[in-house]
């Protein structure tokens, strides 16, 4: 089921949760929702559920406009972040609640929802746990339950709110991997939300990154972190250093020289140079580059990270070299980065 | 974090790295001593003193049963009551913000605070045939005051703290998650009410049954005012006891003690008996 959040918006007591917020997910789409708390991920996710509703705008679930329905009939799957399970209920009463609970004939027969729990379990991998009670599974497992549960019910749509938050790294890894081949099994249409950035970009045909209540970039993994479109997308996915820079001439200055880097349709005045710590190049001599005292050194898995003081204000910037690199030895490097982006300050 | 299957035999739980546990053993049964145990086997012992033959005699004599059906019936009647309102009480005060809900919420305990006898009389003077509601109810010939009925009356109004203190503080921390995972499975408001939250909400109510219960069938003071006490229809066995004390008939006030004692007894450890299994299988 295609999902069309339109000019969404949201507030809490005259607080602004979203503003303005459009976003198109299409059929059978497994999509993150990526941002640092209070970014307003969460509220969309609710939003889109129906455990909220919008101040301003719509939610259309293929053509029918969901936001008139309740929350009952949007028939949606839900996975909240602890589970939420019904903790006086066995695994199997759990997962066939939703089931359970539906009225006159669309209510199947006890037997059927028994074998819709079980068969669900399988697809968990939870197979002869029905009899058991939630205070009796470790948190994976409980997760696994919830998402049966959320599946059993057949959903337009699933969504699933930090789904492995509360669980440990490995666990996680290993559920997200999971979560994955059952999406490609069973091709429902999968929001989830998370501040795991590493998560977003593995597990997601697409990341939807959010910052303040907006949406500040929509694309794959490799959108997302080649091309960032703003300077919270370029800090917030991955390593990025930034320099405060001027462009004139179609050239980049810091401070009164030019660093080599060409510009000519950039806008000139005050700018932010944005590049990736491991995306440079060391060069001899310094015409045109940058240049900068080596104030710390760090060795970080298998790369070393140096901290330069960079021109006259001594900005700090990070930039990545091999271990046995002997610039890491000297007092004073000079590199140009690779790649790199400009954002002019507002 | 699968649970061990239940051990077989009596074992001590493992200790805690905290030292004490022989101190604080011994501290509580000596206490426990003391205050309940000692008391209670004089009970015993006194109506034993009776031998078998008189004691039967006593337990069987009709007014005894009668004032022990009386006492463990309405208690019963008022306890059921109270976890029905008591219930409501705790939901609309933890659910719902309302001008004047901490009044509410200390309103509740006063009739832990009143003198029992006062409720009594207060209660007698409203539901008198001549006070004010039982003015309005005498037209529908309902009799309250010096009733069974009227027991039950005094009873509900004694018991309510019990069932709304215990399960207020339960409800508080009942997941919100938990009813919005219920509602996105289509389940209605009421479903969610009735096959979601009660069923969590069940041990707690136990819990305020039994207190209310227990307290009911020792309530004195507040029943003889509005009960009329009439032997056979509205006499409790609390006060049975009373009047054989104060006919100097000994044996009989132990013998009538030691029954409702039993009796009490067994009831409560049924119910901590349900209580222990419903927390096996929930944790």
């Amino acid at each position: 089921m295609e999902v069309r959040v339109v000019n969404v918006r949201k507030e809490f007591e005259r607080f602004p949760a979203l503003h303005d917020v459009s976003l198109d997910i299409r059929s059978g789409e497994l999509i993150a929702l990526l941002g640092p708390s209070g970014s307003g991920k969460t509220t969309l996710l609710r939003l889109i559920a129906g455990l909220e509703r919008p101040t301003k705008g719509a939610v259309f679930f293929g053509d029918e406009d969901a936001s008139q329905k309740s929350i009952q009939e949007r028939n949606v799957g839900f996975v909240f972040q602890h589970y939420a399970l019904f903790r006086h209920m066995t695994v199997a009463d759990n997962i066939g609640f939703g089931l359970k609970v539906r009225h006159g004939a669309a209510r199947p027969p006890a037997q059927e929802i028994r074998r819709r729990a079980l068969e669900l379990l399988d697809l968990v991998q939870l197979s002869g746990l029905e009899k058991r009670y939630p205070a009796q599974l470790s948190g994976g497992q409980r997760q696994r339950v919830a998402l049966a549960r959320a599946m059993a019910i057949e959903p337009k749509v699933l969504l699933l709110d930090e789904p492995f938050g509360a669980l440990d790294a490995q666990v996680r890894r290993e559920l997200r991997r999971w979560l994955r081949e059952i999406h490609d099994r069973t091709g429902h249409t999968t929001v989830f939300v998370t501040h795991d950035q590493e998560e977003a970009l593995e597990l997601a045909d697409r990341v939807v990154v959010m910052s303040q209540g907006r949406i500040e970039q929509v694309g794959g993994a490799d959108e997302i972190y080649d091309t960032p479109n703003s300077p919270f997308v370029y800090s917030f996915i991955g390593e990025s250093s930034a320099l405060p820079v001027k462009v004139e001439n179609g050239e980049v200055w810091l401070a009164d020289r030019p660093i080599g880097l060409p510009a000519p349709h950039a806008p000139s005045g005050e700018a932010q140079l944005y590049f990736r710590p491991h995306d440079v190049e060391l060069v001899d001599g310094c015409s045109g580059c940058i240049a900068g005292t080596v104030a710390a050194s760090r060795r970080v898995a298998g790369t070393r990270r140096v901290e330069l003081e960079v021109g006259g204000e001594r900005q700090r910037v990070e930039i990545e070299l091999p271990v046995d690199h002997p610039a890491a030895q000297k007092s004073r490097v000079a590199f140009r980065p690779r790649r790199w982006k400009l954002f002019p300050t507002a | 974090m699968t649970t061990a299957p239940a051990q077989a035999g009596w074992r001590f739980r493992q200790p805690s790295v905290i030292p004490g546990f022989g101190l604080t053993l011994g501290f509580s049964l000596a206490y426990l001593t003391l205050i309940i145990l000692i008391p209670l086997s004089g009970l015993i012992w006194r109506s034993a003193a009776l031998g078998w033959a008189d004691f039967w005699a006593l337990a069987t004599d009709r007014r005894t049963l009668t004032a022990l059906e009386i006492s463990f019936g309405t208690a019963f009647i008022a306890a059921a009551a109270n976890v029905a309102f008591g219930t409501l009480v705790a939901w609309v005060l933890v659910r719902y913000r309302f001008p004047g809900r901490r009044i509410v919420d200390a309103m509740v305990d006063l009739p832990f605070a009143l003198p029992t006898a006062v409720a009594g009389i207060a209660l007698t003077t409203l539901y008198a045939p001549t006070g004010w509601l039982g003015k309005l109810l005498m037209p529908l010939g309902i009799k309250v005051a010096y009733t069974p009925l009227g027991i039950v009356v005094a009873l509900v109004f004694i018991g309510l703290p019990f069932v709304v203190r215990t399960v207020q503080p339960i409800m508080e921390e009942i997941d919100k998650e938990v009813e919005e995972a219920a509602a996105t499975l289509g389940a209605s408001r009421f479903q969610i009410i009735t096959r979601v939250l009660l069923p969590g909400l069940a041990p707690a109510i136990v819990t305020g049954f039994s207190l209310a219960f227990a307290r009911g069938v020792g309530e004195y003071g507040s029943v003889i005012f509005i009960a009329g006490n009439l032997p056979y229809k509205s006499e409790i066995a609390p006060l049975l006891i009373v009047i054989r004390l104060e006919e100097y008939n000994y044996p009989a006030a132990t013998a009538i003690a030691a029954i409702m004692l039993g009796l009490s007894f067994a009831m409560l450890l049924v119910i901590n008996l349900v209580q222990t299994w419903s927390r096996k299988r929930y944790g």
